[in-house]
């Protein structure tokens, strides 16, 4: 089974005037296909700008990153865009939904960059929202929507266009504790289902969990300890 | 696209209050702006109305000393002048001072042929013609004050002493959109025999002459010819195009003007100034909105569209109700100003220079938030939420 993900030597720094802050240093991890892998570590020890980098949202100081056999860091800026739009799924901490959109055109949302017509878009779109049981909620706008139902409508926003990588930030970092259970079972639903490869970070003992393993981040370096947790398949 | 023009759309009303007001604003400043150039275009009316092939011949010194009548035959026979008149203001008071008009003493039978843009029907004109007491009133003047053909106006004498009754026998109205249809014209010839009666020094002498040419191009040369003929006599003469002769009537209040155009500008510049607001508060606060759309994969060029898409549509459609708007608020003022401006109305340019501004507030405006937006780093941009 081939790394999904490849990371070596990979830095991260940020200038603050003359000063460099390290931020990621000498990060070296593999994630493979269909792997689910949950980030944890304390406030402030880059896991969030890890995710950015794999996600391809932000570019590292130095090292190799290859997604897909993609060095990613390479790419110009619209055809990381590209790239994303079809490899990559998110899920953030508060939802990142548009107000002005209900959550049907939400999930469309990802797929009017595609070239699919728009009844192939309304089936896609019917699929992925009845796949994550919010087919009633469809004419819905986020404001009338709980944060869990809001957060589903993410998921599914985030499958709509079938990518190979989902990444999600503290996903449960916002829901109570029944709706984080729901929100969890569905991200275990997409990588056991789906085959989905997921790489979540997350403060939540219950979340890290569902993963089949953790690593865990401090202070900007990944520690030797890995926690398995399941089998990878 | 179609998704583009939906949330652009939607973007628009998601704060209805900003946007009420800003509308308003835009709304307000362009029917400010286009009040504030008909304005302009008013005080030069008397310019663009003013004929190429006529001339003015007024005294050397100023206006305020008139010419011997007699002038009028030897100009005539000034080689390319086709025909001579001559008005005098009378400057009477109807009632009272506030029903302001002008009215003009002049010689009928040659007057209006040298002003072919006083339409008269073919009756009243004659009849006019014939009534030396008689009076010939514009369609706009009539209508203010209610004459009809027939109706005996009177007016009190400043300038020449005196109750004067005058009976309404035509009325005129303009050939061309910018003719003026206030005036007031009478016989000439009741006027001086009443100064002649009287023992007047001011009989036989008018303010300025009227005088028709064959060939406009040869305004200046015959301009020369007329003034030569007077040269060394107690009244010399000043002669130039009517147009000229009107802007210099407009070149007293020249900086009024230049002042009212400034300000019109000057609002436009103030409603750019809270356009930019508006949209930079409204992409500031979406900044997130922004970033996760970058981070789904669209591209800077749609979302500085998704920007400048929403401002344009506010102030081209804001504009556009101004716009609308400006036409009763113009024709309300043309009947509060029209003792002063004969001619007050949106011109095909005001309103093309409206859409121009409405367009540019929205540009200009979008300019900042959508460089700001379409630029801002996704990681950064998500971390503001
Ligand atoms: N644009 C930036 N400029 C400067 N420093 C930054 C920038 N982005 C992140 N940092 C710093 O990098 C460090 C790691 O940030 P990051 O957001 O990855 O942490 P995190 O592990 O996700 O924390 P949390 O659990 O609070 O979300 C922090 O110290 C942060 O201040
Ligand atoms: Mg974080």
């Amino acid at each position: 089974m081939p790394s999904l993900i490849e990371i070596r030597n990979l830095s991260k720094f940020y200038r603050r005037g003359e000063q460099r802050i390290p931020v990621l240093v000498d990060i070296n991890l593999d994630v493979m296909e269909g792997d689910f892998l949950a980030l944890m570590g304390p406030s402030g020890s880059g896991k969030s700008t890890l995710l950015n980098l794999i996600a391809g949202l932000d570019r590292p100081t130095a090292g190799v990153l290859r997604v897909g056999g993609v060095d990613i860091a390479a790419l110009p800026e619209s055809a990381l865009a590209d790239w994303r739009a079809a490899h990559v799924g998110f899920v953030f901490q508060f939802y990142n939904l548009i107000p002005v959109l209900t959550a049907f055109e939400n999930v469309e949302l990802p797929l009017t960059l595609t070239p699919l017509s728009r009844q192939e878009r309304r089936q896609h779109v019917e699929l992925v929202i009845e796949l994550v049981g919010l087919g009633d909620r469809k004419t819905h706008y986020p404001r009338q929507l709980s944060g869990g139902q809001q957060q589903r409508v993410a998921i599914a926003r985030a499958l709509v266009t079938d990518p190979m990588l989902i990444v999600a930030d503290e996903p449960t970092g916002d829901l109570d504790r029944a709706s984080a259970a729901e929100i969890l079972e569905l991200m275990e639903r997409m990588n056991e289902d789906l085959g989905k490869t997921i790489v979540m970070v997350t403060h939540d003992q219950r979340a890290a969990d569902k993963a089949h393993y953790v690593q865990h981040l401090d202070k900007g370096e990944l520690s030797e300890r890995v926690e398995v947790l399941a089998r990878t398949p | 696209m179609a998704f583009l023009l939906r949330l652009m759309w939607r973007n628009i009303f998601r704060q209805k209050l900003r946007v009420g007001l800003t509308g308003l604003g835009i709304v307000i400043a362009v029917i400010a702006f286009a009040l504030l150039r008909t304005l302009v275009d008013a005080w030069y009316a008397g310019v663009n109305a003013s004929s190429s092939s006529r001339l003015v011949t007024r005294h050397a010194i100023s206006l305020g000393f008139s010419l011997p009548i007699h002038y009028q035959q030897k100009i005539r026979q000034v080689s390319g002048v086709s025909g001579v008149s001559f008005a005098v203001w009378f400057g009477g008071i109807y009632i009272n001072e506030k029903n302001f008009f002008p009215q003009f003493a002049v010689e009928p039978s040659t007057y209006f042929n040298l002003f072919p843009e006083f339409a008269i029907e073919p009756e009243e004109r004659a009849a006019f013609l014939h009534d030396r007491k008689g009076a010939l009133v514009g369609r706009k003047l009539a209508a203010q004050y209610g004459w009809k053909v027939g109706d005996t106006i009177p007016l009190r004498g400043t300038i020449y002493p005196g109750e004067w009754n005058f009976v309404v026998r035509g009325i005129y109205h303009g050939a061309e959109r910018g003719s003026d249809e206030s005036m007031f014209f009478f016989h000439y010839a009741n006027l001086n025999e009443n100064l002649k009666k009287l023992g007047d020094s001011r009989a036989d002498h008018v303010g300025i002459f009227f005088v028709g040419i064959d060939k406009p191009k040869r305004a200046a040369e015959i301009s020369a010819a007329i003034d030569e003929l007077f040269k060394n006599s107690l009244a010399e003469t000043f002669t130039e195009t009517e147009k000229a002769f009107q802007l210099g009537f407009v070149a007293m209040t020249e900086t009024i003007v230049m002042a009212v155009r400034i300000v019109s500008m000057v609002v436009i510049v103030i409603i750019m100034a809270v356009m930019a607001n508006t949209m930079a508060m409204s992409a500031r606060e979406r900044i997130g909105e922004y970033a996760t759309l970058k981070a789904l994969g669209f591209g800077p060029v749609w979302i500085a569209a998704l920007i400048v898409g929403e401002s344009l549509i506010l102030a081209l459609g804001a504009g556009g109700v101004g716009i609308l708007a400006a036409f009763p608020v113009v024709d309300r003022v043309a009947e509060l100003l029209g003792r002063f401006f004969p001619v007050f109305m949106l011109s095909g340019r005001t309103i093309w220079m409206a859409w121009a501004a409405a367009l540019v507030v929205g540009m200009a405006a979008a300019v900042f938030p959508a460089y700001k937006a379409a630029t801002v780093s996704v990681s950064e941009g998500l971390r503001s939420l």
